[in-house]
């Protein structure tokens, strides 16, 4: 080695992650499972903010950027609802309670609950998979319940049985004081006696005031279609936020996977607020 | 300023690395890429470019970053060690110094690539001046001068001698290790080649290309704009450009399951493949157009605007001289400008 | 020249083609490239000479799926390719119009920049009507000149002959370009001992960068999805993790191209690293005529393949060796 000290200065490199320790699994929907993860010691692997993401990895099997489903402000643990839909997610679903994977992160920005949302009315909108970031952001809104006005959560899915965390919703988040939960699914179904019929359509009957702002998080073709009932319903842009998703590798703006225009999605998203969106060349 | 003999050149790679490993252009079946020297290499300092850049030097093709072991159900992590020794890169261009700058904006940037930083931190840049450019070079146009390349050490290949300028403190330290074969010199030797190569300069067709219009502010219209259906049409989806490319910097990151425990490395990658963006659950460039149209927006409009209107192009022409479809970012600059001048 | 963007305008305007694919004039001597014409503005710009080296069929894949007819122009050697291409039902002959053309053998611009011969600035001798046995290139070091025989692509050495195998109609005249023995590199290879084999074919791939130029270029390459694109597959594009994969991507293919390479040359032709890519081809082409009797891809389409038609009395390649 050479006489220098550069080496003093080295942090250990963002690209190497820690190891996490499944510590339990609770299977949502025929094809989504959340895995609540600890350091092996106990306790979190790291701290995050609403919103953040997190790169997962089995070793030899593949790495993938998924979104922390579990409120920061939850001190325990960290939860992260994964939807089996390829490679990597597959092998997940597979893993059992006391198995390690590894993670790294948080990555990218966060809503921005303790500035631009602070004092607002909140209205989440959410279409299967989708709530799992929001869910991040309901459950740290809840703690902090006094820095917030109205809460309505209007989420949908294809079936009653796709629909993510159906106990906690309506055992803790529809028992809240000023929250109002809408639940909707694609079509009618035995045993459900909600409402049936697509988000943006339950939206635009439900007609709720433009005093809000919105955060959206769903398939593409839902967040398109919730984004011109709310605008048609007189939200401006800057009172919508919602999340972006494309391939990520590095998870720090360098490997170049996400770049999307001037931003990275990765690094400068997964957030991004309707306005800035437009900005962006049609690449999403 | 001191000089060497060329013919004493050899002397001089073998005492630069007894101390340290040392890159330098050589020739290896017919074909000349940096490589680490060696008593019997075929160096050849003649070659104005390597195949590839000496990007490799710093960002290697592929890397290992670490090591997983499972045991039971367990899993340990052992990271890569980090470049320790010093290195030299002798004879790199002036072209491909920037295009390590550019690399710098990246890997640099917070939060800090280590493992780039590490042989940042370590490699001695040997700068060689451009004595005799060729047609497919257009340094200039990104304000770079070949005949005065800046580096550690700026060298120049004059009749039969080398003439070597320590610029940084690396560069004088290690001056001071070969220094006992030096002879001091004064620059007119140098100065005279300089002019020689900048009157050529002058002349390469590429001389005037202008990027007028490419710049952060851009990016609607030049995305918009119909040239790229037509612009990409000859691209055959392959990494060439990518790979030989100075400034392309994407990269993939993979699993090798060898015998003993998971290797995660990263390996170049190339926005022209069309594996580049596909996730599980689809993909947001699926036409070759598209994936053409982003490596040229990158480099002329997407790095700018992040990066205080530096472009992600040096004018190293590696790209002009490699691609099988003759397709390049010369064609591209000259297509806007001539759609621009037709409106 | 002048008589193929003619003849191209003519078609054009008589509705007989839609769209031509041929070759633009570059910015340089040397760098046209492929590409459509859809009007007769945009011909201005077609050029036909000695640097139009890239084989055209194989974008005939795409130019197959468009409205109506694309008129493209095949040298002898991509007639093959199309001809196979057809064979395998990769391109439709009913949306081709296909004109022959001649051709005096195609230039290798490393081989004239290998000749010492730097900043070129023209070429003149290039043209299908003045090709001439010497080429004068005006440089930025001065005027050269070297011999058209001496540059001229490795597969003009050994061409497979000038007609046409497939085509509408002809145009332009050829001349006969050979002057090696096809198979002498091969038989050069196969003479030496396994260890210098080995030795040979690791120096050559280990220059190899994974730009899958060789694979993207070929036409006998046509798989809507190749194994090495398939994320599921460890050494999936990208880079070498160990010396082995490199020789492993490039085996598979021409394990895979095998009866099937016309041995147009192309993959030689755009390897950045120069690797000699065609010797691997040409070895199975040389192997298959022993084993099997003389087959040239693509010559005939209604000529059974050899690997892919089996007799009883086939020879097993195994008992070969010892």
């Amino acid at each position: 080695m050479c006489d220098c000290h550069c080496h003093d200065n080295y942090n250990l490199d963002t690209l190497i992650p820690k190891i996490g320790i499944i510590t339990e699994i609770t299977q949502q929907t025929p094809d989504v499972k959340t895995f609540r993860v600890n350091a092996p010691e106990g306790g979190k692997v790291f701290e995050h903010l609403p919103g953040q993401c997190a790169m997962v990895s089995v070793p030899g099997v593949g790495e993938a950027m998924f979104s922390i489903t579990s409120s920061p402000t939850n001190k325990e643990y960290q939860e992260f609802s994964i939807k089996r839909c390829g490679v990597l997610t597959d092998y997940l679903h597979t893993m059992e309670v006391g198995d390690e994977l590894t993670v790294r992160g948080p990555y990218g920005n966060n809503f921005p609950v303790e500035t631009e949302l602070k004092g607002k009315n909140l209205l989440f909108i959410a279409g299967g998979i989708g709530l799992a970031p929001l869910r991040s952001v309901i459950n740290y809104v809840i703690d902090n319940r006094e820095n917030y006005g109205t809460v309505d959560i209007l989420y949908g899915s294809r079936s009653m049985d796709d629909l993510v965390g159906l106990k906690e919703i309506q055992e803790v988040w529809a028992k809240q004081e000023g929250i109002n939960v809408h639940l909707t699914i694609d079509r009618e179904q035995d045993g459900w006696d909600g409402h049936v019929g697509f988000v943006p359509s339950y939206l635009k009957e439900l007609g709720f005031e433009n005093n809000k702002t919105a955060l959206v998080c769903g398939p593409p073709i839902m967040i398109k279609f919730v984004l011109a009932a709310l605008i048609e319903m007189g939200f401006s842009k800057e009172q919508v936020y919602t999340t972006l998703e494309l391939r990520m590798k590095c998870g720090v703006g360098k490997c170049g996977r996400c770049n999307i225009g001037s931003k990275y999605v990765c690094k400068d998203g997964p957030v991004f607020r309707c306005d800035e969106i437009d900005e962006l060349p049609a690449e999403y | 300023m001191y000089q060497i003999a060329k013919n004493d050149l050899p002397a001089l790679f073998r005492k630069i690395s007894e101390t340290k490993e040392l890159y330098l252009p050589v020739r290896v079946a017919d074909q000349v890429n940096f490589a680490a020297y060696t008593e019997d290499a075929d160096v050849s300092l003649e070659t104005l470019k390597t195949v590839k850049s000496p990007k490799d030097a710093f960002f290697p093709q592929s890397e290992t970053l670490y090591t997983c072991h499972k045991e039971e159900n367990k899993l340990s992590i052992t990271p890569e060690e980090l470049q320790n020794q010093e290195f030299v890169v002798f004879g790199i261009k002036a072209c491909d110094v920037k295009g390590i700058e550019v690399l710098d904006k990246v890997f640099l940037s917070e939060p800090v690539d280590t493992f780039y930083k590490a042989r940042r931190d370590h490699g001695i840049l040997v700068a060689l001046a451009c004595n005799e450019p060729e047609e497919s070079c257009f340094c200039k146009a990104f304000g770079i001068d070949c005949t005065d390349p800046k580096a550690d050490v700026a060298t120049w290949l004059v009749g039969d001698f080398l003439y070597w300028n320590p610029l940084t403190e690396k560069g004088a330290a290690l001056t001071d290790a070969v220094k006992e074969l030096f002879a001091e010199a004064d620059d007119s030797a140098v100065q005279k080649q300089q002019e020689t190569t900048k009157a050529i300069v002058e002349k390469l067709p590429y001389m005037d290309l202008s990027l007028e219009g490419w710049n952060g502010d851009v990016l609607t219209e030049k995305f918009d704009s119909p040239l790229w259906e037509e612009l990409y049409q000859p691209c055959l989806a392959c990494g060439t450009c990518t790979f030989v490319c100075p400034t392309c910097q994407c990269y993939d990151i993979k699993d090798y399951t060898t015998g003993s425990g998971v290797q995660r490395y990263r390996c170049w990658d190339s926005c022209m493949y069309s594996d580049f963006t596909m996730m599980a659950h689809g993909n947001n460039r699926t036409s070759q157009m598209q994936r053409f149209r982003q490596r040229f927006m990158h480099k002329l409009v997407y790095f700018p605007a992040n990066n205080d209107g530096m472009y992600s192009c040096v004018g190293c022409g590696r790209c002009v001289e490699k691609c099988p479809s003759a397709l390049n970012i010369v064609k591209v600059v000259k297509a806007f400008q001539k759609e621009g001048g037709d409106k | 020249m002048q008589e193929l963007v003619n003849r191209a305008k003519e078609l054009l305007a008589n509705g007989t083609v839609q769209r031509v694919l041929g070759w633009k004039a570059g910015d340089m001597a040397y760098n046209p490239e492929p590409s459509y014409f859809e009007s007769e503005a945009d011909l201005s710009e077609f050029v036909y000479d000695a640097f139009c080296g890239a084989n055209l069929s194989k974008y005939m894949i795409e130019a197959s799926k468009k409205e109506g007819k694309t008129l493209v122009f095949l040298k002898p050697c991509d007639s093959y390719s199309f001809n196979q291409l057809l064979k395998e039902h990769r391109v439709d002959r009913d949306k081709a119009y296909i004109i022959g053309v001649g051709c005096k053998g195609k230039l290798d611009i490393e081989k004239i920049k290998k000749e010492g011969i730097k900043g070129i600035e023209s070429i003149s001798g290039i043209g299908m009507e003045d090709a001439c046995d010497t080429l004068k290139i005006g440089t930025l070091y001065g005027d050269k000149e070297c011999s058209y025989q001496d540059v001229m692509l490795e597969r003009c050495h050994v061409c497979k002959g000038k007609d046409h195998v497939v085509f509408d109609e002809t145009l332009l005249e050829s001349r006969d370009t050979v002057d090696s023995e096809r198979f002498h590199e091969v038989e050069k290879i196969e003479k030496m001992s396994p260890e210098e084999k080995f030795q040979f074919f690791q120096k050559e791939l280990s220059k190899c960068i994974r730009c899958n130029a060789c694979r993207n270029v070929c036409p006998a390459c046509s798989c809507r999805k190749c194994v090495f694109d398939s994320t599921k597959f460890d050494s999936a594009q990208k880079a070498n993790v160990d010396p082995f994969q490199e020789k492993m991507f490039h085996i598979i293919r021409a394990f895979h191209v095998a009866g099937r390479c016309t041995d147009c040359g192309e993959c030689s032709r755009v390897c950045p690293q120069g690797i000699r890519l065609h010797l691997f081809n040409r070895k199975f082409i040389k192997d298959i005529n022993e084993f099997y009797g003389d087959y040239t891809a693509g010559e005939d389409i209604n000529q059974e393949a050899p690997l892919t038609h089996f007799e009883f009395s086939d020879r097993e390649p195994n008992e070969e060796r010892g």
